[in-house]
């Protein structure tokens, strides 16, 4: 076998089960929480249009959520399936970044998030669509199409508020300082990440920033705002640790799975 | 164990085998979202193969990662092979490769333009992006624009003719 120094393949090294189990409850909670929030908007949003448009990236991100869920218990091999690891875990069992799961606030702040987020969606998906991993690069190369539209769609917004009326951009400029401290989670390496990006399944979070913040930077300056400056940084979220908000969309998400074990329709 | 498979084309009636007719059931499923379309027309449906025993797998793939007409169409599939006298039916869900508009068929295109929905354009990966215009599926005018980019469904946009005036669903191209 020929050297190939600095590209790493999943099957040159042995991979622990338990490691890409907690990478795909990672990524599959990132997208259910957000999926929970981005359905608060049905008809909550400020027009008919975007209530079907928030409500359609939703169910989205709800797909991708289910398959990494899915893939994540069948790894696991005890028996959890999609809805025990949706429903039945608890707050610091969680481990998505802690921007997923702030409130939607204002649309201005919904906008703000979704631009950062589907900005990273697109990067972190187009990277693990070739994953030495089968099943992350299939559901990757899937939501890869999927987060590219949403970052469109986020993208036409941030153009009009930001570019719009005074009183548009003025909450524009106070969403993206909302924003701000929860960003840098999402491109925070650990252990877990640096083991599965050199063993060829993961995509190591740091080296997704730059090409992010790039996008997120040019959006921004053709909507006439700034890259909020801020020196507050908060994280925890990958190690179950979470905003006081969590645990009231948990209520919300659970609630009739855990009076009704076992509900469908 | 031999397995006899049938790819993604229609099988000749008139020389049907045991898969040739387990095909011909799952590929007659409908969408239940746009009921014009079979399975097959979308592209949704992906192999069926029967082993010795009448056992049939059958593969599909979602539209989108969150397409909750999923559940139906494997209910469907299972039905339609059980009216078919196929009993024992595995129907598997995959990802890879990812769906894309291009592989619907150009009946399943003719069948969503009669239904009112305009059809998806080619996807343009190619050197030069080419943006084709949506025709209203109405009156046939080229003078459309997007109201909204999401629709009824997440495979759909929601567009508006400038000269009928009506608005339509437009199946995105994806």
């Amino acid at each position: 076998m020929t050297a190939d120094i600095g590209n790493a393949r999943a099957d040159d090294r042995v991979v622990s089960p338990a490691d890409v189990v907690a990478y795909a409850l990672r990524l599959g909670d990132d997208a259910l929480v957000y999926a929970q929030r981005m359905g608060g908007w049905i008809a909550a949003a400020p027009q008919l249009e975007e209530d079907v448009a928030l409500g359609n990236i939703g169910l989205d991100l709800l797909g991708q959520a289910r398959s990494f869920l899915t893939y994540a218990g069948e790894l696991e091999g005890a028996g959890r399936d999609e809805d025990d690891l949706a429903y039945l875990r608890d707050e610091r069992d969680f481990v998505n970044a802690q921007i997923f799961e702030l409130p939607n606030g204002d649309f201005a702040f919904t906008v703000a998030r979704m631009l950062v987020t589907s900005a990273y969606q697109v990067e972190l998906y187009t990277r693990l669509a070739t994953s030495g991993d089968a099943t992350i690069a299939a559901i990757a190369a899937k939501a890869v199409k999927e987060v590219d539209y949403h970052r469109d769609h986020a993208t036409q917004w941030m153009l009009r508020l930001g570019d719009g009326t005074d009183e548009s951009h003025r909450r524009m400029v106070r969403a993206l300082e909302d924003v701000w401290p929860y960003v840098g989670e999402l491109f925070e390496s650990d252990d877990l990440t640096a083991r599965l990006t050199e063993a060829g399944v993961a995509a190591d979070p740091g080296s997704l920033e730059d090409a992010t913040l790039e996008y997120v930077a040019g959006v921004l300056a053709e909507a006439t705002l700034e890259v909020p400056n801020t020196h507050v940084h908060h994280r925890g979220g990958r190690r179950g640790v979470h905003t006081e908000h969590m645990g009231y969309l948990l209520a919300e998400l659970q609630y009739l799975h855990r009076s009704h074990p076992g509900a469908s329709w | 164990m031999t397995r006899s498979t049938v790819g993604a084309a229609p099988v000749d009636a008139a020389a049907l085998t045991t898969v040739g007719r387990a095909w011909r059931a799952a590929a007659a499923v409908l969408d239940p979202e746009v009921p014009v379309l079979t399975i097959e027309d979308l592209g949704v449906l992906r192999d069926v193969s029967v082993d010795p025993d009448d056992r049939v797998e059958v593969t599909i793939t979602p539209t989108y990662s969150g397409c909750p007409a999923m559940d139906a169409i494997r209910q469907d599939v299972g039905s339609a092979l059980a009216d078919e006298g196929f009993h024992d039916v595995t129907v598997r869900l995959v990802l890879a490769p990812a769906w894309s508009t291009d592989w619907m068929s150009d009946d399943g295109k003719r069948k969503l333009l009669a239904y009112g929905i305009a059809p998806p354009t080619p996807r343009g990966d190619g050197p030069i992006a080419l943006r084709l215009s949506i025709r209203c599926p109405q009156c046939g005018s080229g003078a459309t624009r997007e109201l909204s980019r999401f629709g009824s469904t997440a495979c759909k946009a929601l567009w508006v003719c400038e000269d009928c005036r009506e608005p339509f669903d437009h199946f995105k191209a994806h």
